[in-house]
């Protein structure tokens, strides 16, 4: 059974979160019996829908959408880390914690992006929409301190390979999901369905 | 690179030594259905009470506040388990807290209650972690577990934890490990190791008697991790006394000195910008000048290649225990195995070996309880409690259990606590007709590392037994 009827939708309106349609639905608990039918426990069934604010990452995650990978770099002329470019996309900085200048990536990325070390596993948890196997590949860029986490959608990953982002323009999720990687060479056409070069 | 202050490096200070009195642990298993948590616990506290000839209501009369470590509120279904221990454990109005810092729960439970005794505002605490991950099935508890990662950046890719790990095991596996099929071998003989002492161990939940042959051709979870590489996921409780010196000698003629450190990382791997390796004291800066050439692609730290928040524990606590080289100061630790290569790295952000040398302390033997190569006892064994590969990782309780371990040799009452039939019978579980006597004879001083995930909280408990205390010379 899939109860998405009326699943709660939410928008901010002067601040406020409004939220329309259910967030919640009510499933009746089902008693636990050993083979000897003594009664043993109870299932807890529970579907809860939860809001969670992007805050200043919120630029990160809509950018991906729209083709464009967004890094932050600290300029605090104090900082110790001051030119440390950060990604992932951090909105202050973890030294001086004064807030990081936005930089646009996407070029670095196509340019310099490689694979720093990966894994392929069969293995997901629940609620996984990745198609398996899943080919964690992260990424390494010229001129960047921190390297990303992301998952490789073309071919078989290795340490040190070329890889370039694409990204998920079309219907994109709005979450880290919206931003993969392709050995770089690789042909528009072989790309997963709604992603592009940006 | 990343420079810390002298105020940050300090070496942590107590007000009054703390003493570890007594501890206890339930059964381990997969499944534990016909019991409540709280159950199991009691069954771990009255095991400490025992321990030190006591019944329950007389050990409770000295405890003055408790820690309660338990990771995970949403495989137990219940926010703030910790006041429904609590109140069960008769042990209201005392203060209490809960602490929760992933698989290192168990270690940050001990270091919260030694922090408590050392300033003097208790003079005894009880120590107690647990954890349920039974009431979900695997795949549900490998989201949960997932939801310990970063929830924008980590969690939505694939909901598996072990994955976010696995990509540290790949370029562990590539650069230190070079590939071999030799290194391969190594990491089997862990798994094999562990799980063979499990089978002296009563309360643990995967005891087996296999081969490095078994190991290899189990089915590959994320290459060139294996099933058999990989750690349990358990359901139990343990529980640990810390008290004052006063205290401790009223309670028992033998407690023992105990030191707690820690360290954190960076919940995503190398999100931060790169630092100098923090040195042990058994290292040099010169040692590692050449690491990125010996071994190309391993001179990036803290990377993907090592745990700093390990190294940082170790750095602070074998300063406050006065350890100047683990490998001829200590005389037995219990790592968290919760991969077979994760255990080699620990070797080497904990100082066993230097960076890039950490199968060695394998290859050499020196790892065993009796070093199979020589026949004569292993310099530092390992995790004769079976580990997290053998015995269990029910993740509140897991740091506990390793520190009463390790303890049990220190006391010299290892065999007392796992050869006992009734208990065996208790655990409804068959004692081997060849169990072995794993007591390290003459243990002095022990280790155990409890980790968090991809290495974002580890801490390092070290206890020492009074009359062997070492000079800090720091
Ligand atoms: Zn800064």
């Amino acid at each position: 059974m899939r109860c998405t009827e009326d699943r709660g939708t939410v928008k901010v309106i002067n601040g406020r979160y409004r939220p329309t349609g259910k967030f919640h639905y009510i499933y009746e608990h089902s008693p636990i019996f050993d083979e000897n039918g003594k009664l043993m426990g109870i299932t807890n069934p529970r579907d809860v829908t939860h809001i969670h604010a992007y805050g200043g990452e919120a630029q990160f995650f809509e950018s991906l959408g729209k083709g464009k990978l967004l890094g932050t770099r600290c300029d605090n002329p104090h900082c110790e880390a001051e030119g440390s470019i950060f990604m992932p996309f951090r909105i202050h900085c973890p030294d001086c914690l004064a807030k990081n200048t936005v930089v646009d990536l996407t070029e670095t990325a196509r340019k310099s992006a490689t694979v720093h070390t990966f894994m392929i596993t069969e293995r997901t948890g629940a609620f996984n929409t990745l198609p398996t196997p899943i080919k964690f590949v992260n990424v390494e860029f010229e001129g960047v301190c921190t390297i990303l986490m992301g998952y490789l959608s073309v071919g078989e990953p290795e340490i040190g390979m070329r890889v370039v982002p694409i990204f998920k323009t079309q219907n994109p999720t709005f979450t880290i999901l919206d931003l993969s990687w392709v050995p770089a060479g690789t042909k528009e056409a072989d790309l997963p369905e709604g992603f592009t070069f940006g | 690179m990343i420079t810390f202050s002298e105020k940050q490096l300090k070496i942590p200070s107590m007000s009054r030594p703390v003493f570890l009195v007594t501890g206890g642990m339930s059964k381990f298993d997969r499944a534990i259905p016909e019991k409540k948590t709280e159950e199991l616990v009691i069954d771990a506290f009255t095991e400490a009470a025992r321990f030190i000839g006591k019944t329950p209501a007389e050990l409770k009369q000295y405890i003055h506040s408790a820690y309660y470590g338990h990771f995970a509120d949403h495989f137990g279904d219940q926010l703030l388990g910790e006041a429904v221990i609590h109140d069960r454990l008769g042990l209201d109005p005392l203060g209490n807290v809960g602490i929760k810092t992933g698989g290192a729960t168990g270690g940050s439970t001990l270091w919260e209650a030694f922090k408590t005794v050392a300033s003097g505002y208790s003079d005894c605490v009880l120590a107690m972690g647990w954890e349920r991950m039974d009431e979900v099935p695997t795949d549900e508890g490998n989201h949960y577990i997932a939801s310990a990662a970063d929830k924008d950046w980590e969690t939505p890719l694939g909901h598996i934890y072990t994955g976010y790990y696995a990509v540290m095991a790949q370029k562990y596996w590539q650069v230190f490990g070079k590939s071999e099929d030799s290194f391969r071998v190594t990491m089997a003989e862990i798994a094999v190791k562990n799980r063979g002492y499990a089978r002296m161990n009563p309360h643990a939940q995967g005891p087996k008697k296999i081969t490095v042959d078994d190991v290899l051709s189990s089915p590959v979870v994320a290459y060139p991790l294996r099933a058999l590489d990989c750690c349990l996921m358990s359901v139990g409780a343990a529980c640990a006394i810390l008290c004052d010196e006063k205290t401790a000698y009223e309670l028992t003629d033998n407690p023992l000195l105990v030191y707690v450190a820690a360290g954190s990382h960076t919940l995503r791997v190398a999100d931060r910008r790169n630092m100098a390796i923090p040195l042990l004291p058994n290292e040099t800066a010169e040692q590692y000048k050449d690491l990125g050439e010996r071994f190309p692609g391993g001179d990036r730290y803290p990377g993907f290649t090592g745990f700093l928040a390990a190294r940082m524990a170790a750095y602070y606590g074998y300063r406050m225990a006065g350890v100047t080289d683990p490998t001829e100061d200590l005389d037995l630790v219990e790592l968290h195995d919760a991969f077979t290569i994760s255990d080699i790295q620990t070797y080497e952000d904990i100082g066993i070996r230097p960076y890039g040398e950490g199968r060695t302390y394998v290859e050499s033997g020196d790892c065993y309880h009796t070093n199979p190569h020589t026949g004569k006892p292993g310099k530092l064994p390992a995790n004769l409690s079976g580990g997290l590969l053998g015995n269990m990782h029910a993740v509140g309780a897991t740091g506990i259990m390793q520190a009463i371990e390790v303890a049990q040799h220190i006391w010299g009452r290892w065999a007392e606590m796992h050869a006992d039939p009734k208990k065996w019978e208790a655990f409804g579980r068959q004692k081997p007709e060849d169990w072995t006597d794993l007591q390290v004879k003459g243990a002095r001083r022990g280790l155990a590392i409890s980790h968090a995930g991809v290495g974002s909280h580890v801490t390092a408990t070290i206890i020492v037994h009074p009359d062997h205390q070492l000079e800090r010379r720091f």
